[in-house]
């Protein structure tokens, strides 16, 4: 057994953090190069950890046959906007620093079970995956390389909604990636999206939920709005399963919930239904 | 603790003399795009339709007060006319829980926009919420999913929309029904990704801030013209528009009329993709 769970220790943080990740749900004590050879998935709980993009982009496609696109498409400061901490400017390019990629999602080809496809994924560590400008700009050219070529759309989101950082124009972005998926979807292609941990606020109310297929993992937060919005409108304390992936199914918002590792295997499945 | 205190008072003095009274601070402005005294969906209604039909119901639910739909003659114009309605009275603010609207509510515009779109009906949108509802129920009947629905089916209506913000355009329950080939905003509006109050909370994490954030997320008409998300002002009497709303509903109605005259003679086959272009050009950089 190479995980175990430290008995009644009140959170310390664990001298070789750096060897060990903790599954946030059961508290396990996981070695990191398991964790990561398991997909970051616990393997004494099933905990779906979270992915960064390129580790997403790698799980779906066949060895070696992602190519990112529009990677020079970044971020754009139109409001000259600064917070009490500082300008935003200084903000996104420390996520840049410390993700390495330039904007919160990365885009590009890739096959998948031998079929190309357009293939995007959201980072969550790039500034909790927040829908800018350049997010918007690189999901509305992936859908327009998937109409020229005729591929399926598979967008993975992960993300807290839109970057406020970059005001009324990430709003804006709902308009234009809803806009650019229908594209995809009226030229009788698929858009198969998969949300995951966690999609949220303007995401989930825009390209995030408009997929022909909406699939999700286990446990994963999905909603528009925040619970402790919520609970402060409301004054009522919400079930524990709010806002799940299993919530969601039972409300008929999601088409499957799918372990990660048979993720590629349903998509590769539903591709080939669809004729590919 | 002394410096603070000496420091304070004397900045809000000076800020307060320095300021014409005719420049508005962007909370100011907030304040008056929420004054409860500013003509409402009902108000537009009376002063500007010479009918108005309203029609109910998202045939799966509910009734959403907070969103208002109906058939409208506007002019010399028949279209359809959808609404946020923040109500009057303590009575109807609560049966429209302010203007918030539900899943059911952005799931009857859609029914009736189509209905539009089969008749050749322009849409007409006004434009005045604090947000989409954040409820229970809300969730449970999808409040994500009917917003991207709705952003995504007026995107690809095959009739002229002409979108008005008269008010509060808060966030993601502003947009879903304010996708359209003209947007136009009230000259004492706001539109905004977040409330001013919301954004303070987070990023100076002090909701107290909000004057700030407001100025900082550039929510103002001139603003939001200036980045190419409005396309027209419309202004207000002095003073806003709760002082004359019979001049500003003319002022609105006007505006309306111009708008749809100049998306006469574009195929509706062709508004799609022209939305497409006026949207994804929205915050491209060269
Ligand atoms: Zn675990």
């Amino acid at each position: 057994m190479s995980w175990y769970v430290k008995p009644e220790t009140p959170a310390k943080i664990p001298p070789a953090k750096a060897l060990w990740e903790i599954c946030p749900r059961c508290r396990a004590y996981v070695p990191r190069k398991e964790w990561k050879d398991n997909g970051s998935i616990c393997p004494r709980c099933n905990y779906h950890g979270r992915l960064k993009a390129r580790e997403r982009a790698e799980l779906l496609s066949d060895a070696g046959t992602f190519k990112e696109m529009f990677r020079e498409v970044s971020y754009s400061d139109h409001l000259s906007f600064r917070d009490a901490s500082g300008p935003y400017v200084e903000k996104v390019e420390a996520a840049i620093g410390k993700t390495g990629e330039t904007e919160s999602i990365l885009t590009g080809s890739a096959a998948m079970g031998g079929i190309p496809v357009a293939l995007g994924a959201m980072d969550f560590a790039f500034m909790g995956g927040s829908l800018g400008t350049g997010t918007g700009e690189r999901i509305a050219r992936l859908c327009e390389f998937a109409m020229e070529e005729r591929r399926p759309l598979v967008i993975c989101s992960a993300s807290g909604g839109a970057r406020m950082q970059e005001g009324i124009l990430s709003l804006m972005q709902m308009a234009k990636t809803a806009a650019a998926v229908r594209r995809v979807k009226d030229a009788g292609l698929p858009y198969i999206s998969v949300l995951t941990d966690p999609t949220t606020g303007g995401v989930s109310a825009s390209f995030a939920m408009l997929g022909d297929i909406n699939i999700t993992e286990p446990r994963t937060l999905i909603g528009f709005a925040g619970r402790r919005v919520i609970e402060n409108t409301i004054r009522q304390k919400l079930p524990a399963d709010f806002q799940t992936a299993e919530y969601l199914l039972d409300h008929g918002f999601a088409d499957s919930i799918v372990e990660r590792r048979e993720l590629k295997a349903f998509i590769v499945k539903m591709l080939h239904y669809f004729g590919f | 603790m002394a410096k603070t205190s000496k420091a304070a008072p004397r900045r809000t003095a000076s800020a307060g003399k320095a300021k014409p009274s005719a420049a508005k601070s962007a909370m100011d402005v907030v304040k008056l795009a929420r004054d409860p005294a500013r003509p409402h969906i009902f108000d537009y209604i009376r002063e500007i339709c010479a009918d108005f039909t309203e029609l109910h119901g998202d045939r799966l639910v509910n009734d959403d007060r907070a969103l208002v739909c109906g058939f409208a003659q506007i002019g010399p114009r028949k279209v359809l006319l959808c609404g946020h309605n923040k109500g009057a009275t303590v009575e109807e603010n609560m049966a429209a829980n302010f203007g918030m609207a539900n899943p059911d509510g952005y799931r009857k515009a859609m029914r009736l926009m189509a209905l539009a779109e089969k008749f050749r009906l322009p849409v007409v949108t006004f434009v005045d919420t604090p947000g989409a509802y954040p409820g229970r129920e809300a969730e449970e009947r999808g409040q994500a999913e009917a917003i991207a629905k709705s952003i995504e089916f007026m995107g690809a209506l095959k009739t002229p929309v002409v979108c008005v913000i008269t008010g509060e355009g808060g966030s993601g329950g502003a947009l879903a029904v304010a996708v359209g080939d003209r947007i136009l905003m009230l000259e004492n509006a706001v539109y905004s990704v977040i409330s001013p109050e919301g954004c303070a909370g987070i990023l100076w994490r002090d909701g107290a801030k909000a004057p700030e954030a407001a100025a900082a997320l550039k929510i103002t008409a001139p603003d939001l013209k200036k980045l190419g998300v409005v396309d027209s002002i419309i202004p207000e009497p002095a003073g806003g528009a709760q002082k004359n709303p019979k001049a500003a509903a003319a002022a609105v109605k006007k505006a309306v009329l111009a708008a749809l005259a100049e998306l006469d003679g574009i195929a509706p086959a062709d508004f799609p993709a022209l939305r497409y272009g006026k949207f994804s050009a929205m915050g491209r950089f060269a």
